[in-house]
């Protein structure tokens, strides 16, 4: 077994070289580049996570925003539901106190008219009375030959309009 | 067994360092290639782009797989080792590998120095004084607390004391270990059926449908398992580095 056998003979110069490659490896290799290596993979997770992280905020700032305009949404739509509730509330008290204020016209005329009516009719019915007296006085002197006094006639005349 | 001679190579037999030999050999060269092959595999990695290519994700992989072994078995306070479990993971992983690459075909002999003990003693005793370290840096003499577990009756602990010290201090060596015979069993392996296919065809038609075919079968199944081993062990080694640290880092 040559690894006992040449022990006495080669362990110095194994030891010396392995000890200075090994060194040199130690110090190039793992002192100089693995520490680099291992930050450029430190570099990338913390870039995921800052490019997650973004992501996360720009979501929850969308998010953010959509509710508001929901809540600007809603409250427009509350809004318009509220003007035009005060249109038809106005627009039919308007109406209300218009026709209201017709009506009064047209009662206003209906009495003035049937006052009319009243004093024609009144008119009328004087007029009426007064021919009729002529009328039986006039029969009476052209039947009878009698002059009938026209107080008398009036009576007679007021008594059978009554009674009519 | 020739397969783990070391050779000095490039004519460097005697370079000496106060005293000590330190030839060139194949088994440093396949420590710097394995070393190189690493080094160009994560600079491939290296582009830094915020959406990484196929390259990139296996270096990230492997970064955030040593990450991820860390941070369950250490916690937060883990994260400071990931350079050094880094290191220690895919340095034996790439060393395992470049052992089972099929080089003879082409005439060279890849040599798998994480089946020598003196490689896999040292990178153990690197993370058992990296345990020591930090335990008595970071805890003083309470760090001596790790060998009496929660809750031991008084009357216990001249008993248990002991026996937590000397599984304590038998850690890097079974780490070494666990990795040099796993290493060196499966290229043995592979070499003994190898032999099989070679001498049984040699032997002629018959031994060679006998012995020859069924054994070249079974290498393929063996070298597929030989792969898995190999990042199997890497793992185990930097799994129980891992444990062991979390010892002196959050001592119970």
């Amino acid at each position: 077994m040559p690894q006992i056998a040449q022990l006495a003979d080669t362990y110095a110069s194994q030891i010396f070289w392995l000890l200075i490659i090994f060194g040199l490896v130690f110090l190039v290799v793992g002192r100089g580049m693995v520490p680099k290596v291992m930050d450029t993979v430190a570099l990338r997770d913390r870039h995921i996570a800052d490019d997650l992280a973004a992501a996360q905020a720009a979501r929850d700032a969308a998010d953010a925003q959509e509710a508001a305009w929901r809540q600007q949404e809603n409250a427009n739509r509350a809004e318009a539901q509220a003007v035009l509730s005060a249109a038809k509330a106005a627009a039919s008290a308007e109406g209300g106190s218009k026709l209201a204020a017709v009506q009064q016209q047209i009662d206003a005329q209906l009495a003035a008219a049937e006052t009319r009516i009243e004093a024609a009719r009144k008119a009328a019915a004087t007029e009426i009375e007064s021919v009729a007296v002529q009328a039986a006085r006039a029969i009476v002197e052209r039947l009878a030959g009698a002059q009938v006094a026209e107080p008398a006639a009036a009576a007679a005349v007021r008594k059978a309009l009554a009674r009519g | 067994m020739y397969q783990f001679t070391i050779k000095p190579m490039f004519g460097s037999e005697n370079w000496e360092l106060a005293g000590f030999n330190i030839a060139f050999t194949n088994s440093a060269l396949w420590m710097a290639i394995a070393a190189v092959a690493l080094w160009v595999f994560v600079a491939g990695g290296m582009k830094q782009q915020l959406v990484p290519g196929r390259w990139q994700m296996a270096v990230e992989s492997f970064t955030g797989f040593i990450d991820d072994l860390l941070r369950v078995n250490v916690g937060a306070a883990g994260r400071k080792y990931v350079p050094y479990v880094f290191s220690l993971f895919m340095f034996v992983l790439f060393a395992n590998m470049l052992g089972l690459l099929p080089l003879g075909v082409v005439g060279v002999h890849p040599f798998t120095f994480t089946s020598h003990f003196t490689v896999t003693g040292v990178l153990a005793f690197i993370s058992f004084g990296i345990v020591l370290v930090v335990g008595f840096a970071k805890h003083g003499l309470k760090f001596f607390k790790l060998f009496l577990p929660e809750g031991t009756p008084i009357f216990m602990m001249p008993i248990i004391f002991p026996i937590e010290v000397i599984s304590f201090l038998i850690r890097p060596f079974s780490l070494a270990l666990r990795l040099f015979v796993a290493m060196m069993a499966g290229h043995v392996l592979l070499e003994i059926l190898s032999s099989f296919v070679i001498d049984g065809s040699n032997a002629g038609l018959g031994w060679g449908l006998l012995v020859g075919v069924p054994s070249f079968l079974l290498m393929i199944g063996i070298a597929a398992l030989e792969i898995l081993i190999s990042g199997i062990q890497a793992y185990v080694f930097a799994l129980l580095s891992v444990v062991y640290i979390n010892d002196a880092e959050n001592l119970h």
